[in-house]
């Protein structure tokens, strides 16, 4: 405990920099605009922008990466509530009461509810993080290939028992991302896999592509095909608005509360910030006196999604430092980020790296503050943005994603990809086809393959290994529990009728 | 969501039946490559395709549920999409594969003006006041940021040359 306040005080002295609040500023205006503009979100926006980092140092880096991700977080409220359209999945359930309340004229009053909620949930993350991060990474430290696999397993199972999409869907989109992961030298007898004489094809599918592709040009066909057109509750947010909403807010600590836990929940086991925003928003509707009059403006529906969302939205870089294991897909870019600055996620990074470590938490703290301020002073301009027009505003996304595949590895090649990818984002979008899952399944495919072939080879083969002790024997107990999940939860609802 | 409207389009049913098929012989070719290169057991563990060949494997199960699924399924009336929308899909799709093709040819920035500015002038129906700053400015302020701040080098094309880039 003592120990890890240290370690922020010192992580506050690196965060603190001239230079590094610059940073922080740039990204957290940077966020915003990606959170409000549609077809760019948290993963694409930090993907785009990811290759445009490569010379800086990795703490400032990630410093002002990271706040692009806590900015979108803000963002999406903006057009949910003023606009009623998700400008994020994980704002979709703000949209029920936000933007009631915007069109009854207390679109400011939505807005600092919202904004100071996600505040609220980002905070209790980060302190969830500051405490119990050390002690995983601590603990992990003795984890051997069977327990990372183990871990990995759990990771992907909770996919399938989570996910709202269908279990058989949700299984071959990941196993596409794992055979995507696959092309290209094997890391481990350096034999090409998969490239079919293709020589371009060695380099393997980059992620980064992947991203930008499946959520930026995927969700630019969606918004086309919806044939979007903005209509816009106008918003005035002053300081008697924001100050009345803040004596309000207090009333409903519990919905607070309870948000923050299921966000933090959720982030930690790879749920996602849009289950938790949907399961926290249906738990305060179960539990609040005005829990039927949800939906037609009631401050506390929009309390309990954006804590939710942005509680897991933070708490998802929690595995991603201590296992490595990114539990959402802007999670899983920031992690492509380490790996390429060369910093190995993982336990040993809060021995090797704590400056680095401590530092991005501490920025955490500082980009949740800085975003608070700046959203709630700057909310017409954002609305102003979502005025211009689609046929402007979407052929430049689409100009702006190209770049970014491009300086991922200056290859004409991925530009090309990205397209592809685009294809089949919107294709998977409309069938019900999870995207998080193929993602993580990109990005983790090469550690989660070396992991279980080093198990293979320490056991000879025999997958007993993954039974071998307590530890290793309970996580993959727990796999297996949420893999079969939907099929328990059918039998379940099969044998006991459910109660109305 | 209203994918129910029933004045033609493409049924859900078939993209459905499609995708889970492509997926399965996507698998089929993961399976037979890892096959290829060894999926057994060597004298020091693994060989290269047996990770990918159960990757395969499992992928090619799952969609075999789909397709099932998909193939027993009633909602055969179902649309995916219908063919006014479907064409509006194409208006931004089209162009912008053109204009991944016109990068090669000409370079990032030229390309981009020309693509701006056409959908601009198609789909915004904007007069040319409108559509110069933004179709000329956009590139213009990218050229900057990319070259001369972060000096990145994005594709060029011909006239780029022409000015000595």
């Amino acid at each position: 405990m003592a120990e890890s306040l240290e370690a922020l005080f010192h992580g506050f002295a690196v965060a603190m920099t001239f230079k590094n609040v610059g940073f922080m500023l740039i990204g957290i205006l940077l966020g915003v605009l990606i959170g409000v503009l549609p077809g760019l979100g948290g993963a694409n926006g930090v993907a785009i922008l990811l290759p445009l980092t490569f010379s800086m140092e990795p703490t400032s880096a990630i410093i002002m990466l990271s706040c692009i991700y806590w900015g979108a977080l803000f963002g999406g409220a903006i057009t949910s509530v003023l606009f009623n359209i998700p400008g994020e999945p994980w704002s979709v359930a703000t949209t029920f009461d936000g933007y009631p309340m915007a069109r009854d004229g207390r679109a400011g009053e939505a807005l600092t509810a919202a904004f100071t909620s996600s505040f609220f949930g980002a905070l209790v993350a980060v302190l969830v993080i500051t405490f119990l991060a050390p002690l995983v990474a601590k603990f992990a430290l003795r984890f051997g290939p069977p327990e990372f696999f183990a871990v990995y397993f759990l990771t992907f199972c909770s996919f399938v028992g989570m996910s709202k999409e269908p279990p058989a869907k949700t299984v071959a989109s990941m196993m596409l991302g794992f055979a995507l992961a696959a092309v290209g030298l094997d890391t481990v007898t350096g034999q090409p896999r998969m490239i079919f004489g293709v020589y371009e094809m060695i380099r393997g599918f980059d992620f980064l592509i992947a991203v930008i592709g499946l959520f930026g040009i995927g969700e630019i066909l969606l918004t086309m095909e919806e044939g979007l057109s903005f209509k816009g509750v106008s918003a005035k947010i002053n300081a008697r608005v924001v100050w009345q909403t803040w004596k309000e807010l207090p009333k409903y600590w519990a919905t607070s509360l309870r948000g923050a836990l299921v966000g933090c929940w959720m982030g930690i086991t790879p749920g996602g910030a849009t289950p938790a925003s949907f399961m926290s928003y249906g738990l305060a509707k179960r539990f609040s006196k005005d829990g039927p009059q949800f939906g037609t403006g009631k401050i506390e529906g929009v309390v309990a999604p954006e804590t939710a969302a942005h509680a897991a939205g933070t708490s998802a870089l929690l595995p991603m430092l201590t296992l490595g294991i990114p539990g959402s897909p802007t999670a899983a870019v920031l992690l492509g980020g380490l790996l390429i600055w060369g910093l190995q996620p993982g336990p040993l990074l809060f021995v090797e790296h704590k400056d680095f470590v401590w530092g991005l938490i501490a920025s955490i703290y500082l980009g949740n503050i800085v975003g608070l301020i700046i959203v709630l002073t700057t909310v017409p301009w954002w609305a102003a943005i979502l005025r211009i027009p689609f046929s402007i505003i979407g052929p430049v996304i689409i100009v702006i994603c190209a770049i970014g595949a491009f300086t991922v590895h200056n290859a004409m090649l991925d530009v090309a990809m990205m397209l592809f990818f685009g294809v089949i984002g919107y294709a998977f979008k409309k069938l019900n086809y999870p995207l998080a899952p193929l993602v993580l399944a990109l990005v983790l495919g090469d550690m989660a393959e070396s992991a279980f072939r080093q198990s293979m080879i320490v056991s000879k083969g025999s997958i007993a290994i993954f039974w071998s002790n307590g530890l290793v024997g309970g996580i993959m107990g727990l796999a297996l529990i949420l893999l079969l999940w939907p099929l328990i939860a059918g039998a379940k609802n099969k044998l006991i009728p459910k109660r109305t | 969501m209203n994918g129910e409207s029933e004045q033609g389009g493409i049924s859900h049913k078939a993209v459905d039946l499609f995708v889970a098929g492509a997926i399965m012989a996507l698998a089929s070719l993961v399976m037979y490559d890892s096959q290829r290169i060894g999926a057994k057991w060597a004298f020091d563990g693994p060989q290269a395709g047996y990770f990918p060949f159960y990757v395969g494997l499992i992928m090619f199960m799952a969609s075999l549920v789909t397709f099932s699924l998909a193939l027993v399924s009633k909602k055969s009336r179902r649309v995916f999409v219908d063919s006014a929308r479907f064409r509006s899909v194409l208006a931004i799709f089209v162009p912008s594969a053109v204009y991944i093709g016109g990068i090669y040819l000409l370079g990032i920035y030229v390309a981009s003006t020309i693509f701006l500015s056409f959908f601009m002038r198609v789909h915004g129906g904007y007069r040319v006041q409108t559509i110069a700053p933004v179709a000329l400015g956009v590139p213009a302020f990218l050229f900057i940021l990319f070259e001369k701040w972060f000096l990145v080098p994005l594709p060029k094309g011909p006239v780029e040359a022409l000015f000595g880039y």
